[in-house]
């Protein structure tokens, strides 16, 4: 007989203690547990990390920012943030529906390694760290290294993902986000780009871009990050955003979404999009 | 450390009140609050936080409760639809609304939606239009299209008149029951506790298989009461809707023809289903080569499904009128095309559900389905039983669109109570739902079309391939009704049209609205567009000048001497067509961007009725002592209104005002059989039998009475008062004699429409009526990405006379979304798509305004002229869009979906996008 147990501990270190006693399965908002049958017929002993109100919140930390694990989408979308902040605010807003902002976790999105993670691209493009905790350890890993494949996360037995943490951000950096969906609600992404551009005096000095859906793992573009640094806000407009160069890290894949070849044009477009209308935005201080 | 809480009792607020459960680890809140709580009005349509019908408050904020676990929300506020009706004003005005919109036709998807829109309208009690979308947008909803939804949430003024009578727009005479979210629906009538059943099913599209020990099996596993397979089937295991055809087993024998076929079914306790796995059943499957589209199908050497159909050829149907070819030859203009479409699923909100039980030796049916008495003829033959013995009782139904017209989980019921003597119940799950039941047939079809240099048409040659799937199902009927149909509502003196339904391995294709006639408007209301063009003529005065009239002969050679309204509904389309074309372009010359809009037009029509063949209604009244008027309505209401609109045809017949009625929905022990509901025909046929039946009880009371027939009767408590010339009379019932089923006076009538058979070349009367449609539809391409956004439809419907202005605009907008969603997203691909984020339908924020002129030519054979409608709201919509995109881009996509990937395929040139 298996154990049918379900542990809601209110404290991360139970959950560490719970953790070491043998393979549990975490629950956190449970919009990919529950369909993927984690909770059906030959589910594990269940740990919710519901009840632990530490892993909620997004706050100060030092120089930079720190995400709670358990941040709601609907946490990040309705906070008053910093422009940079943008692009995950978008893309929070894009996550599925407002029921399921309301229940999704950051690291959630993060933990299921689906290759359309919406929260991806953008945390990419925030630098954001993953902070992993376990009995008497902690360690953090960057996002781009914690994500390894399809499915595929850097979390070891009896470890839990407990924040995200964001060096300090570029000052008067914008995020953006541009998704792509075949509907306006409740869609995976065909692919979805994210930008978090600056401009000092009239130049493009930050540009970070992401993006999603068109490889095993969303990826960061740093040949198109190199070319546009530098760029002249004012010169955008006629960036040659089509060079294949810049979308070497990209495998798209054809599937029931779109295929392979359109998924990079579209990409190329996404990104046009979303440093255009980054840069606009930095225009607007 | 926390000790494990498994078991233990967890407390939350329910509704305003403390409840203490002890769920399971993992327990899903949807099914605590359901099987636990008894609140069946939180409705579960995909468990997967993919449709939102199980939308509940926690705490205030909206989550899907399949979603949560039980334990999550330990000490928290839950809010249901149920406890929201009872105390919270916000929803009460909902309530009305909703009413007042007509914003829920099954009524499925309303607990969703109201809930959702209880949360936004705390936060902000007058949103925009934008605002009201991203709060709803998590609940699908496939029956409205969404506009009344919008409008009932924004509390835009209602249409209502109050008029309970023909040509009344009044409230749904069912729609309290929905929006209070106590409609009963497959799954929320079996006691909690009652044992399940689960389906065995093939996970190959064609596989052979073996059984292990089943009775070992069943006795070694806990909770296992029996397992059923074909050895336990009395009768013969066979069913299918058109009894020539019927080639469909309950449970296959030897092989298994599509993935998702089910081979055995296992009865178990609730806690043993919830453990259950498929691979926990002894059945072994030996994966054999298939056959998935028609071309493999046709094959020599192809493995066959069925004998004798050789060459996987199950039908053709055929219509010839005239010399096509001859016609072609001499055309001044001749356009051809290849078009094909995917399987379209239904996807109702609410999965094929219900439950059994014995009464007696009787075994009584709970379920949701579109076809009570098709349903039961069904069991008599596969239980071997009479059909004293059987009884349906139907549910609500949460949408059906053709595909609960075939039995699901009838027989597996039946067999299970019979069996074990105990009540069973089964809900499908969202997969199995889409794995098993029908789809909308795959089409492949060629079409030429010509016309002279007048612009006249001048020759039209169809040639179809159906991919009907691995059983007939519906399939003959698509190849028969779409010869009959593909010419479109125009003149065509020399046609030629053959369609055939062809076997795969594919799930079996069948009824979906229209059965085949939406595919092939595609093909030829796209041809008319290039026609047009070509011809440098104006799409729509090309149509125009084309469209039937009155005593013109069909290409069935059937000569209508009334009652054709296409022409009217395509001039009814002149001004918004003029307008939105310069709108659109005086729209592109002002882009230096990506977008384009475009206006496209495209018409259809449909016959009412079975094709040429009988399709007959009852419907049966009678009079109570206490001066109540009680109606046997027997056409299943599945959201259309059937329940409002027969009941406004019978009270005006009588001369009582429609809602004092006392309905009696389709139970066969009760009430008599009024049809399918299916081909459009229940407000024509049953509408027609609703009105005979009025007038004849009017009849017998006024003949009571010695009244003439200008009296105005009134029914009061125990008597019935006729008013005649000042001069009133009073017919005490107390006094008259009951009889058997406790009325004084009852009358019972039957409509059957006239039609004629069809010769071998397509030539008779196949239908006594048909409706006619014409929509406008706008677009904007983003032509970077190929995105398609439908900016407003504009849709003119010949109704003949709309009994339910209100009801007629919601079908009109319902069948526009399907017809979105066939135009622009939906594929099923089976082992692909089987779920509702892999298939998508439209959600709130795809369907734009809809503006619908209602055109009314009156029909002889309808009841005060009415023409069916069901199915014509869906016909133009998808080739309006395609000839919206061509008019936007330049470009002819000729197959459906036209997914973002495919049309910017198509805008670079690349054919094989």
């Amino acid at each position: 007989m298996p154990d049918l147990s379900i542990l809601s501990p209110d404290r991360l270190e139970d959950a560490l203690l719970a953790l070491q006693g043998g393979t549990m399965d975490i629950l956190a908002g449970g919009t990919d547990f529950f369909p993927a049958g984690r909770a059906g017929p030959g589910r594990k002993p269940i740990l919710d990390l519901s009840q632990i109100a530490a892993l909620r919140g997004i706050a100060r930390d030092g120089a930079g920012w720190r995400i709670g694990a358990m941040t709601r989408w609907s946490d990040i979308w309705r906070m008053d943030l910093p422009p940079a902040f943008a692009g995950l605010q978008a893309a929070a807003r894009e996550v599925g529906s407002i029921q399921i902002q309301n229940s999704g976790t950051v690291a959630g999105n993060i933990c299921n390694a689906s290759p359309a993670a919406d929260g991806m691209p953008p945390l990419l493009t925030l630098e954001a760290e993953v902070e992993i905790a376990a009995q008497g350890a902690r360690r953090r890993v960057p996002l781009q290294e914690f994500v390894t494949g399809v499915r595929k996360i850097d979390l070891r037995p009896g470890e839990i993902v407990t924040a995200l943490h964001l060096p300090e951000l570029p000052e008067g950096a914008v995020g953006r986000f541009e998704k792509l969906g075949s509907r306006r609600y409740l869609v995976i992404s065909i692919s979805m780009v994210s930008a978090l551009i600056g401009v000092t005096e009239g130049r493009i000095s930050t540009a970070r871009v992401a993006v999603g859906a068109a490889s095993p793992v969303a990826q960061r573009l740093p040949a198109l990050e190199a070319a546009l640094t530098g760029v002249a806000a004012a010169d955008l407009a006629t960036f040659a955003f089509d060079d294949p160069a810049f979308y070497q890290p990209l495998s798209p894949i054809d599937d029931v979404r779109g295929s392979g070849a359109y998924r990079r044009e579209a990409v190329a477009e996404l990104c046009r999009r979303a440093i255009l209308s980054a840069c606009e935005g930095c225009g607007d201080d | 450390m926390t000790d494990p809480i498994s078991k233990v009792k967890l407390g939350f607020t329910l509704n305003g009140a403390a409840v203490e459960i002890a769920p399971e680890a993992g327990e899903r809140l949807s099914q605590s609050l359901r099987e636990r709580l008894g609140r069946r009005d939180v409705k579960i349509g995909c468990d997967a936080g993919d449709c939102g019908a199980c939308s509940v408050l926690i705490e205030g904020e909206n989550h899907c409760a399949c979603l949560v676990a039980a334990h999550q929300v330990q000490g928290l506020r839950v809010e249901t639809l149920a406890g929201l009706v009872e105390r919270e004003p916000i929803t009460q005005g909902l309530m009305e609304r909703f009413q007042d919109h007509g914003a829920a036709q099954c009524g499925i998807c309303t607990p969703g939606m109201m809930v959702s829109a209880t949360a936004l309208l705390r936060e902000e009690p007058a949103p925009s239009d934008t605002q009201i979308e991203d709060a709803l947008g998590g609940v699908l909803c496939r029956c409205t299209g969404y506009r009344k939804i919008i409008d009932a949430v924004a509390g835009r003024a209602p249409r209502l008149d109050g008029r309970a009578e023909v040509g009344g727009a009044i409230r749904r005479l069912d729609g309290l029951a929905k929006v209070r979210g106590e409609e009963r629906f497959g799954d929320d009538v079996a006691p909690q506790g009652t044992l399940e059943l689960v389906v065995i099913r093939s996970p190959h599209a064609r596989a052979g298989f073996e059984f292990g020990d089943l009775e070992a099996w069943a006795a070694a596993t806990p909770g296992v009461v029996t397992v059923l397979t074909a050895a336990d089937i009395p009768g013969e295991n066979c069913f299918g809707v058109i009894p020539p055809f019927a080639d469909q087993p309950v449970f296959a024998e030897g092989e298994a023809r599509f993935r998702g076929e089910a081979v055995a079914a296992v009865v178990l306790t609730p806690e043993a289903r919830r453990d259950f796995a498929q691979g926990d059943f002894p059945v072994t499957w030996q994966e054999r080569p298939a056959v998935m589209g028609v071309a493999e199908a046709r094959e020599e050497g192809a493995p066959q499904l069925h004998e004798g159909r050789a060459g996987n050829l199950m039908i053709t149907g055929f219509v010839a009128r005239g010399d096509a070819e001859a016609a072609l030859g001499r055309a001044e203009v001749v356009v051809e095309g290849r078009f094909e479409s995917g399987f379209v699923e239904h996807a109702y909100i609410e999965p094929e559900a219900g439950f059994a039980q014995m009464a007696g030796d009787k075994v009584e049916i709970h379920a949701c389905t579109q076809a009570p008495v098709m349903d039961l003829e069904a069991l008599e033959i596969i239980l071997g039983m009479d059909r004293s013995r059987i009884r349906i009782v139907p549910t609500g139904v949460g949408g059906g669109f053709g595909s609960k017209l075939d039995i699901s989980v009838q027989p597996f019921l039946a067999l299970a109570a019979l069996k074990t003597g105990q009540p069973v119940r089964i809900a499908y799950s969202r997969t199995e739902s889409m794995q098993s039941t029908t789809k909308r047939h795959p089409s492949q079809i060629h079409l030429r079309i010509g016309a002279d240099g007048e612009g006249r048409l001048c020759g039209f040659a169809f040639d179809g391939d159906f991919n009907t799937g691995a059983y007939a199902s519906w399939g003959p009927t698509v190849a028969n009704r779409v010869p009959v149909h593909a010419s479109g509502p125009y003149q065509l003196g020399d046609y030629r049209a053959e369609a055939r339904g062809i076997h795969t391995h594919c799930p079996p294709s069948g009824a979906f609205r229209g059965f085949g006639v939406p595919q092939a408007a595609i093909a030829q209301e796209s041809l008319f567009d290039e026609l047009a063009g070509k011809l440098g003529l104006d799409p729509l005065e090309f149509r125009i000048q084309n469209a039937l009239r009155d005593g013109v002969p069909t290409v069935c050679g059937q000569v209508f001497g009334q009652g054709v309204g296409i022409g009217a509904c395509l001039e009814a389309l002149r001004p918004a067509w003029a307008e939105l074309r310069a709108e659109a372009e005086a729209f592109n010359l002002d882009q230096a961007g990506p977008l384009r809009r475009g206006v496209g037009v495209a018409a259809g029509w449909y016959g009412c009725g079975n094709t040429s063949l009988p399709n007959p209604s009852t419907i049966r009244a009678g009079l109570r002592p206490d001066g109540q008027v009680v109606l046997h309505q027997g056409a299943m209401d599945i959201g259309q209104g059937a329940n409002t609109v027969i009941s406004q045809v019978f009270a005006s017949a009588l001369g009582l005002a429609a809602d004092r009625l006392v309905l009696i929905g389709a139970d066969t022990d009760v009430t008599p059989d009024a049809g399918k509901t299916s081909a459009s025909r229940q407000t024509f046929v049953s509408g027609n039998a609703a009105k005979l039946c009025g007038a004849a009880l009017r009849g017998e009371i006024l003949r009571a009475m010695n009244a003439g027939e200008g009296a105005v009767l009134r029914f009061e408590a125990g008597a019935v008062l006729a008013e005649e010339n000042g001069r009133q009379q009073r017919l005490d019932l107390a006094a008259l004699p009951m009889d058997d089923l406790g009325y004084v006076m009852r009358a019972e009538e039957t409509y059957d429409p006239p039609t004629k058979p069809l010769d071998e070349n397509g030539q008779g009367e196949p239908y006594a009526q048909f409706g006619y449609a014409a929509h406008l539809a706008m677009v904007e391409v983003d032509t970077r990405l190929g995105t398609v956004r439908a900016r407003k439809f504009v849709a003119a419907h010949d109704v003949g006379r709309a009994i339910n202005p209100m009801l007629v605009e919601g079908q009109i907008e319902g069948g526009i979304a399907q017809g979105l969603g066939m135009a622009l997203m939906e594929e099923y691909l089976p082992g692909r798509t089987e779920n509702l984020h892999d298939y998508l339908i439209p959600t709130i924020g795809d369907i734009p305004p809809v503006q619908s002129l209602i055109i009314e030519v009156p029909d002889a054979h309808g009841p005060y002229g009415a023409k069916g409608l069901g199915e014509h709201v869906l016909i133009p919509t998808a080739p309006a869009i395609l000839n919206a995109i061509a008019h936007a881009t330049g470009v002819r996509m000729r197959s459906v979906p036209v997914t973002p990937s495919k049309l910017a395929a198509a805008l670079k040139g690349d054919k094989n996008g």
